[in-house]
């Protein structure tokens, strides 16, 4: 694993009216790791995620991708840069099948549609979604639609994935699959960086961990590193889901 | 121009913008409880004016004591509508914007050819009743007073429509349906009620904006389509789902309207309105109140 | 991801299977085109082929509709205009100036094109409603100008001058046999234009469009150019159509080629066929159009309204039974996701 730093998020700052969500956060991305962005409810977590992806600028700030001032380049411009994403609540196209799909993303990479849908293909054996490549994606169940974000976005061909809480509600074995097709991901030189707030899931499989509180960030480091932090674990306090 | 010719001519819009405000709203009650926009809407102004027309004919009782009469048949005929084709409408998986756009505008077309079917195309017009042909004069100015009517009418009911919104059951219900459809029947609100009670409000105002309009203006089975793009333009101008809106747009309409017969050819005054209207969406794409 | 060295071999299945679909395509798009060529030499009744030729070049525009509205989405009540600019241009161009037709109905097209892509430019950031009634008011508008302007004719129109038949100036006096042709030719075109775009960069942008913007975006979509790109093609065969119709007519007007009721024609067959398929506009072309023409010939010529009636419940009919379209009633029904 290399360790330039592929994404750089410089003193993010983001209000809404009255509601400062991020506030001088700044994070360093490394190329080929699996980044967890964590926090309580209301930490920023959403916001900065997406003003990396590019769903809205930052108040104040800098965005830097492989050395490249992007903050205020669209989606799409950073889509062809190599950025990737997946929406929390599945976006999926419903009138197209699930490789039309993928095949989607595919014009980023390939310039026409043989080429793309051969690659789609490819994809949907990485997703193991190969077996319902021409259902209509409107009707596959939700571990599945959740695939076909991370497959749809493969497809583009990224360098950076930016995942946004893809294991909410997955059942253990569903999740276990899911950290798997992450881990897949990663090897195959793509680094992630995951929304997430299933600690037990995302614990066993981040490389790095930053934790973000009221907007601020909170915590940087290992797994190990940051669930001892005594600021995380006031952080959580009374929460559910505490770091174990 | 003198300034009495102006004042008629602005006072004449104001009075004209109060009926199509009137027009517009039900249709935009109706979009912002459901996301429907329905394409019979000015069919649904046609058939309010025949019932009248209709009536006066049978009974002989002036149009204006016949109105609450055919506000609470055209409440029927919107909950019937909504019952028996928007309801099945709404169940389509995909496209279901353009489907209860052909479902509606087929009902439209349906309507359309019963009317000429039972009044052929022939003009129809109501003589002799109480305001028909009266004018109120001020100075230089005439009002003519079926037109002052609809303009009270109208007034009254957008009051009533506020009070009705904030302060009944029913409103609160509609807002609430409104607001999150889903989340209604969570809490024991039958969405299909809600939804039928709605069409039949909507129909209910664009009935009596019929009843209004049937006095001074001719009936025919193609009025309709008048009256609809105009609507469409006012709804859509103040911002579909907002009551408020379609009182402001409608009367913003009516005076431009007015005003662009005054400096171009009488045939071309709707084109003020329509560059009115994609000249406010530029800035504004959900109109003046709506929400995206 | 795995090069193209090594294809696992379900992957090849695949790519097999989706070439053999694209091919059966096209032969049955030969069939059927071959059919209707024939179609004049059987039926010889000229009423009925004057229904063809308008089925034909009804077909040819709704599936020229169909690329901005089916495909991606933007549902457009104003395609007359394109209609209306394209009869038109053809139409000014041969009578005042002597251009031949088939000049006047390319010039006809890219004129259209780029009117969309002028209007394009303000309207595509209306979304849903707003949308469509602006594309509405824009032809209203059209409409009346062209009433209102003395070098298209104004209310008056315009009249083609009686030619003897020729290809050249595409006029026939009475022989409906070439205008059938025309319109198949017509078709066709707008039917491989779909074909070859359904499967291209556009075709899948489009419909991502059409579903989702936003994650269209993420993927790498241009929204706004997408939605102009298809404006323009829409926009350019839809005013070819109108200049085929002016010298099919021989005589056109403002309300004969620029009122709603024809974008409403334009729009019709494709939902009622199946919006965004390639047949869907076909299909409804052929059921709509004919029902239209002899209901009005033997209910409505009276003034009773009995066409209307007839037709307004066919529309409704089939957009409440058939809501995804006639040709849904061809494709596998959907299963039941005991997850859902």
């Amino acid at each position: 694993m290399s360790g330039d730093i592929i994404l750089k998020a410089e003193n993010i700052t983001r209000r809404f009216g009255g509601l400062v969500a991020n506030s001088e956060v700044n994070v360093e991305v490394k190329r080929g790791e699996i980044l967890g962005l964590l926090g309580p409810n209301g930490a920023g977590k959403s916001t900065l995620f997406n003003i990396i992806a590019g769903a809205f600028p930052p108040s104040e700030g800098r965005i830097i991708f492989e050395g490249q001032d992007i903050t205020r380049l669209s989606a799409p411009k950073r889509c062809r840069l190599g950025i990737g994403r997946t929406f929390q609540v599945p976006k999926s196209f419903d009138t197209m099948t699930v490789i039309e799909n993928v095949i989607v993303g595919g014009f980023v990479r390939h310039a026409g549609a043989s080429a793309a849908r051969r690659a789609a293909l490819e994809t949907l054996e990485f997703a193991a979604l190969s077996g319902r490549a021409d259902t209509p994606a409107g009707e596959l169940t939700p571990p599945e639609k959740r695939r076909l974000e991370v497959a749809r976005a493969l497809a583009t061909g990224p360098k950076l994935l930016l995942l946004d809480e893809v294991f909410a509600g997955l059942t253990p074995s569903e999740a276990r699959l899911g950290s798997d097709l992450v881990k897949r991901v990663r090897d195959q030189g793509v680094t992630v960086v995951m929304v997430e707030h299933v600690m037990e899931i995302v614990m066993p499989l981040v490389d790095r961990a930053v934790v973000l509180d009221l907007g601020r960030v909170l915590s940087v480091g290992t797994p190990a590193e940051v669930v001892a932090d005594p600021k995380v674990i006031t952080a959580y306090l009374g929460e559910r889901h505490r770091a174990a | 121009m003198s300034a009495e010719a102006l004042i008629q001519v602005i006072a004449s819009g104001l009075l004209m913008g109060l009926v199509y405000a009137l027009i517009a709203v039900g249709l935009s009650l109706i979009f912002g409880l459901m996301d429907v926009v329905n394409f019979a809407h000015g069919e649904f102004l046609m058939v309010a004016m025949y019932a009248t027309f209709g009536l006066w004919l049978a009974t002989a009782i002036d149009p204006i004591l016949l109105a609450p009469l055919v506000t609470a048949l055209m409440f029927v005929l919107g909950a019937l509508a909504y019952m028996g084709v928007v309801r099945h409408a709404m169940r389509a998986k995909a496209n279901i914007g353009m489907v209860q756009i052909f479902a509606t505008f087929g009902l439209a077309i349906l309507i359309q050819g019963v009317a000429q079917y039972l009044f052929t195309p022939d003009y129809r017009s109501i003589t002799g009743s109480w305001l028909g042909g009266q004018t109120l004069q001020i100075g230089g100015i005439y009002l003519p007073w079926p037109q002052i009517y609809g303009g009270l009418i109208s007034v009254a009911v957008f009051g009533g429509l506020y009070l009705l919104m904030s302060r009944t059951d029913f409103g609160r219900a509609l807002e609430a349906t409104r607001e999150d459809q889903g989340a209604v029947a969570l809490v024991g609100i039958d969405r299909n009620r809600v939804f039928a009670l709605g069409w039949g409000l909507g129909a209910a105002l664009v009935g009596l904006a019929g009843a209004v309009l049937a006095i001074f203006y001719y009936i025919h089975p193609q009025v309709g389509g008048t009256f609809a793009l105009i609507a469409y333009v006012t709804v859509a101008l103040g911002g579909f789902g907002s009551v408020f809106g379609a009182l402001v747009a409608g009367v913003i309409v009516g005076l431009v309207e007015a005003l662009t017969a005054v400096i171009a050819p009488p045939a071309l005054k709707s084109v003020g309105v329509y560059a009115l209207y994609l000249a406010v969406v530029f800035v504004r794409p959900s109109g003046l109140f709506g929400r995206l | 991801m795995t090069t193209d060295a090594v294809l696992p071999s379900s992957v090849l299945a695949g790519q097999s299977a989706f070439v053999w679909k694209r091919r059966s395509q096209l032969l049955i798009a030969a069939a059927v085109f071959l059919g209707v060529a024939v179609l004049p030499h059987v039926i010889k009744d000229v009423y009925l082929q004057n229904v063809m030729v308008l089925t034909l070049m009804f077909a040819a525009v709704s599936q020229s509709w169909n690329i901005l509205g089916g495909y991606c989405g933007q549902i457009s009540l104003g395609h007359a205009l394109y209609f209306g600019v394209g009869a038109y241009t053809t139409s000014v161009l041969f009578v005042t100036y002597g251009i031949n037709p088939w000049i006047g109905m390319v010039a006809g097209g890219v004129l259209s094109a780029l009117l969309a892509l002028g209007l394009g430019w303000p309207c595509f950031r209306l979304k849903g409603h707003y949308f469509s009634i602006a594309t509405i008011v824009i032809a209203e508008t059209g409409l009346l100008l062209a009433h209102n302007w003395d070098f298209v004719g104004g209310a008056t129109g315009i009249q083609w001058p009686f030619n003897p038949d020729s290809w050249w100036t595409l006029q026939f006096a009475r022989d409906k046999v070439p205008y059938i042709y025309f319109g198949l030719g017509l078709f066709i075109v707008t039917w491989l234009a779909t074909y070859v775009i359904e499967e291209s960069r556009w075709g899948y942008w489009w419909r991502a469009v059409k579903d989702n913007p936003e994650a269209a975006q993420s993927l790498g979509v241009t929204v706004f150019e997408s939605k102009m790109a298809a404006a323009a093609i829409s926009a350019f065969f839809t005013a070819i159509a109108g200049a085929f119709y002016a010298a099919f007519v021989s005589y056109i007007d403002p309300e004969s080629v620029m009122a709603f009721r024809f974008s409403l024609l334009f729009a019709l067959p494709a939902v009622l066929g199946g919006i965004g398929t390639l047949w869907g506009p076909a299909v409804g072309a052929a059921i709509l159009i004919p029902v239209t023409e002899i209901t009005r010939s033997y209910a409505g010529g009276s003034g009773s309204g009995l066409d209307l009636i007839i037709y307004g419940a066919l529309i409704m009919l089939i957009a409440l039974l058939k809501p995804e379209g006639i040709l849904s009633l061809f494709r596998r029904s959907p299963k039941r996701e005991s997850a859902e």
